[in-house]
């Protein structure tokens, strides 16, 4: 799965002075504003009069839409364009799938993985496509790859495009970055309706929603390598007469090379994994299958419908991490001519013998074994188990002892106090603008009038967050300090991370039951695989000087760990916190779906009703609570190193 | 950034193809007629009843008239914005929009009526039929807060809970539960899906529950459910959605298309026109699909095999 570059542990603690220093200010802050405020507003939800209805205007916009969609300039001369190209694009990528059948497309995958990468992840990428044929979902896998093809080289084309502005031009990017961050902190599903409503149900929507999700990566990363290249490296260039285009293209290009694939790599990852939530705007493919079987609760037939994405997903990811990783930069055309060559002799042998389409007879009947164990487990396990108690029972006591008195605890507190305790939390870990950005961004939500539901959804991320860091620091710690535990944990790690979100609804509901516990309960599994990954990266980068200096002490396996390893991982941990919190909150929206309520519902049901009002104005306060708590939990360094 | 991606993608579009109008919303699916197949795209709603329809449909269109059929999930009001545009060709079941209707078969005419489905549809509130047996007057709403305290569940706090489904489905609940000063609070499952889940495990330990449900639906028979009786539905009694205070009306499936695919839509379209079929054997083809977990695919082709006497009509 994508990479994460743990930055080099570096010292991060602030100086016990200054924190106070910050902590008195914004007390003399507080005791300033804040009988103001509660003289004029005493509430402790956010007071009324400071709410904008913006219900009325966003109606009457979605209605001049849908009357002018076919007869304004707008939309004639400029997004029907964009809508056609997409759709002509996408279909070419198609018939051109479906014209090298399942032999051609086979084997020109393995030929470029054996150009890029050798013969061992030719032979697993041949495996993964016929395997994506056995399960009986060749033609679906094609559509999917016909629109990751198009959305993939638009995101990397903007991305670029970007990326180089930012590169050259330092003003341009310091106004970037703070965007591109952004943007990859906030729930897909909050990007939606908006693109929806303009473009329509269908393929133009999709793939626009998955550019918009994908380019920043790709953007960030260009910009990054360009800037990063040796200023030393460049003089000499420079010095040998070369003119601006010249470097650019010659040395800068050709330097950034690792970080440009890097970024190719977390474009192709995140463009995936968009794959399956554009199938409720109507994507099609693999994802379409995956939400029509989870409609009558048949976990085999979307898991059977999920395994193509993720095989999809670590092929692309092991062979364009290896292309990043091989040094040298040999021409690839010989090879790509090879491979073209032997691709186009099997399409058309494929055709002679009449053999383009999957046989029908291949497919393996995986669904059923996978529902009959599936309703095993939650026949033995839902209640009624001796001692421990079933998953509802537990489900209910999470409920009731954990998710319900944070949630009213939450909504009890005064507004000003929430916002005052955001700014504290934001302002200690980073500068005062990150900790503005956090304040502001939650004040935003009280004046779009969702504070209720905004706190409901927090109360589910904070719970889901705490639980995941306990689970993911222990199995972290575990996997760092054993290698065959993480081995072992790799490949379990890779799937749950690439496995579409959806899959996991319907299960956890079947143990868990509706309610906001499955939510949590969803939102767990997926983000406990990156904060494993990450914990256990920072705890093995450990200086090893520092730790065989520890052990020469004396010091004992569990004092190394507590005293040395831990505190110097300390810039890693808090990165695992920081990823946690961004991919429990995309999960705890989406489990609007299972009952979670709150935010995610009001989504779900705005793209479900197409009521614009009620889901575009629940979508930015899903991005304003995203932005907050990644300014909270992000630290300043990472924003000024080179990390991730 | 976006605009910078529709500049950049736009200008290569006016260099490469003219100046002309693109009107988007006539505009098919990509993937649809592929290598020369003549093809239909279905609307599949996220419910078995539809599916059903659907699988049927598909199986015949394919079977019997050699059409391509991709189908594909849309929610219900975006489906009607989706087959005006003609990204899908019908609607095969569709529960009463009155103001899409208006919208765009009566001033726009992008939308085309197709008859009835054959099939009422009737939307209620439901108890378990186990728990009526203990519970006989159980049935009437007037009764319900005196029976709020089976149904607390951990989501409901201290009240009874009514059980939603999807947010896209025609529901007044919220309101019902207001303006009959009933003491539950209504918790929405969130999609179909997760309600069928939840209700087969409280069937499963036989559990009180209460739950917004319509017919037909398959679960009836693997759960039998008894109807609360609401208030009785007067025509107009739901006109104000904040003010409702009585049942729901049983409303006749239609069938709707494309206006263009009507028009020049030859066979696939006058056959879809036909479709009408039966509550019974819809459920018949429900059940093979959730119950038995048959691919629709196969329970689509299980019924034609048994029932041609009904089918070959709609290909006359």
């Amino acid at each position: 799965m994508a990479t994460i570059s743990v930055p080099s542990p570096r010292r991060l603690t602030l100086p016990a002075s200054q924190a106070v220093r910050k902590l008195l200010v914004l007390a003399v802050v507080a005791v300033v504003l804040v009988p103001l405020a509660n003289a004029r507003w005493a509430s402790a939800a956010w007071p009324h009069g400071l709410t904008v209805d913006l219900s009325k205007p966003l109606a009457s916009a979605s209605d001049w839409v849908i009357d002018n969609r076919d007869t304004h300039p707008l939309f004639l001369y400029f997004f029907g364009y964009i809508s056609d190209a997409v759709v002509l694009t996408v279909r070419a990528v198609y018939l051109t799938l479906l014209a090298a059948g399942w032999p051609g497309v086979t084997v020109l995958a393995a030929a470029v993985a054996h150009r890029v990468a050798g013969a061992r992840l030719a032979a697993g990428t041949a495996v993964a496509f016929l395997a994506c044929g056995a399960l009986g979902m060749w033609v679906p896998t094609m559509q999917t790859l016909a629109l990751m093809v198009v959305a993939v080289l638009a995101s990397v084309a903007v991305g670029l495009v970007l990326g180089l502005g930012g590169g050259l031009s330092g003003r341009l990017h310091r106004a970037l970055r703070p965007v591109l961050d952004t943007m990859q902190v906030l729930p897909a599903f909050a990007y939606l309706l908006p693109v929806v409503l303009v473009f329509g149900i269908g393929v133009p929507a999709a793939v626009l929603a998955t550019v918009v999700y994908a380019a920043p990566p790709m953007a960030r990363l260009t910009a990054l390598g360009l800037r990063g290249a040796d200023p030393e490296v460049l003089e000499a260039v420079e010095s040998l007469g070369a003119t601006p285009r010249q470097r650019l293209l010659t040395a800068r290009i050709p330097l950034a090379r690792k970080e440009l694939l890097l970024g190719l790599n977390q474009t192709i990852m995140m463009a995936l994994s968009m794959a399956v939530i554009a199938s409720v705007i109507g994507a099609g493919g693999l994802g379409d299958r995956v939400y029509q079987a989870l409609a009558s609760v048949d976990v085999g037939a979307a898991l059977a419908a999920g395994i193509p994405i993720v095989l999809l997903a670590v092929v692309l990811d092991r062979i364009t991490a290896a292309a990043g990783e091989r040094g040298d930069s040999r021409r690839p055309a010989a090879g790509l001519a090879y491979a073209l060559g032997a691709t186009l002799a099997v399409a058309l042998a494929a055709r002679l013998l009449g053999r383009l389409d999957w046989p029908a007879s291949w497919t393996l009947n995986f669904a059923e074994p996978v529902n009959r164990a599936v309703d095993w487990m939650t026949a033995h396990l839902y209640s009624g188990v001796p001692v421990i108690g079933g998953t509802a029972d537990w489900a209910g006591h999470f409920t009731t002892w954990v998710l319900d008195p944070l949630r009213d605890g939450l909504q009890w507190l005064p507004w000003w106090s929430v916002l005052l305790i955001v700014g504290a939390l934001a302002w200690l870990i980073g500068t005062w603008r990150t900790a503005l950005t956090a304040v502001l961004a939650m004040a935003a939500i009280g004046v779009l009038g969702v504070w209720e539901p905004s706190l409901d959804t927090l109360s589910q991320v904070l719970a889901a967050v705490a639980v995941t860091l306990v689970l993911g620091f222990a199995t972290g710690v575990a996997a760092a300090r054993s290698d065959r535990v993480e081995r072992a944990l790799r490949p379990v790690l890779d799937v749950f991370q690439t496995m579409p979100q959806f899959v996991y609804l319907i299960p956890v509901v079947a143990l868990f039951g509706v309610g906001r516990a499955p939510a949590v309960a969803a939102a767990v599994v997926y983000a406990l695989p990156a904060v494993v990954r990450i914990t256990a990266q920072g705890l093995r980068q450990v200086d090893p000087a520092a730790l065989e200096s520890a052990r020469s002490l004396g010091a004992t396996g569990r004092q190394q760990l507590t005293q040395v390893q831990l505190p110097l991982a300390r810039p890693a941990l808090l990165l695992a916190v920081n990823q946690g919190v961004v991919l429990v909150l995309a999960v705890v929206i989406i489990g609007g779906l299972v009952g979670g309520g709150a935010l995610g519902y009001d989504v779900a049901f705005g793209l479900a009703q197409g009521d614009l009002a009620t889901g575009l104005v629940a979508g930015a306060a899903i991005v304003c609570l995203g932005l907050m708590l990644d300014r909270v939990t992000q630290p300043t360094e990472r924003r000024a190193g080179k990390g991730a | 950034m976006r605009r910078t991606t529709f500049a950049a993608v736009s200008c290569v579009l006016v260099l490469t193809t003219g100046c002309g109008a693109a009107d988007m919303t006539r505009q098919a699916s990509p993937f649809a007629n592929a290598q020369g197949a003549k093809s239909v795209t279905l609307s599949v709603q996220s419910w078995v009843g539809a599916q059903s329809d659907v699988a049927v449909a598909q199986y015949l269109l394919e079977h019997e008239l050699g059409y391509r059929v991709d189908t594909v999930q849309v929610d219900e009001v975006p489906a009607w914005d989706a087959l005006s545009q003609g990204r899908v060709d019908a609607i095969l079941e569709d529960w009463g929009h009155p103001d899409q209707e208006k919208r765009y078969v009566d001033d726009k005419k992008t939308i085309a009526r197709a008859g009835g489905l054959g099939v009422t549809g009737h939307i209620g509130w439901f108890v378990p039929t186990y728990l009526v047996k203990q519970h006989p007057d159980i049935t009437d709403w007037k009764n319900l807060n005196k029976y709020a305290s089976l149904f607390r569940t951990a989501e409901s706090g201290g009240k009874g809970q009514l059980l939603d489904g999807s947010p896209s489905y025609v529901t007044n609940d919220k309101a019902l539960v207001r303006n009959l000063k009933l003491d539950y609070q209504v918790v929405f499952a969130g999609s179909e899906a997760a309600q069928i889940t939840q209700i087969k495990q409280f069937a499963k330990e036989k559990k009180p529950f209460l739950t917004y449900w319509y017919e037909p639906q398959w679960l009836f028979k693997k759960v039998p459910m008894t109807e609360v009786k609401l208030p009785a539905y007067k025509e107009g009694c739901d006109a104000d959605a904040a003010k409702v205070a009585c049942a729901y009306p049983h409303t006749p499936l239609q069938k709707y298309l494309n206006a263009d695919f009507a028009r020049s839509g030859g066979r696939a379209a006058a056959f879809l026109k036909k479709f009408r079929w039966t509550t019974e054997d819809q459920d018949q083809v429900s059940l093979m699909i959730a119950e038995q977990k048959l691919s629709p695919e196969e329970a689509a082709k299980k019924w034609v095999d048994a029932h041609p006497d009904v089918w070959k009509r709609w290909l006359s």
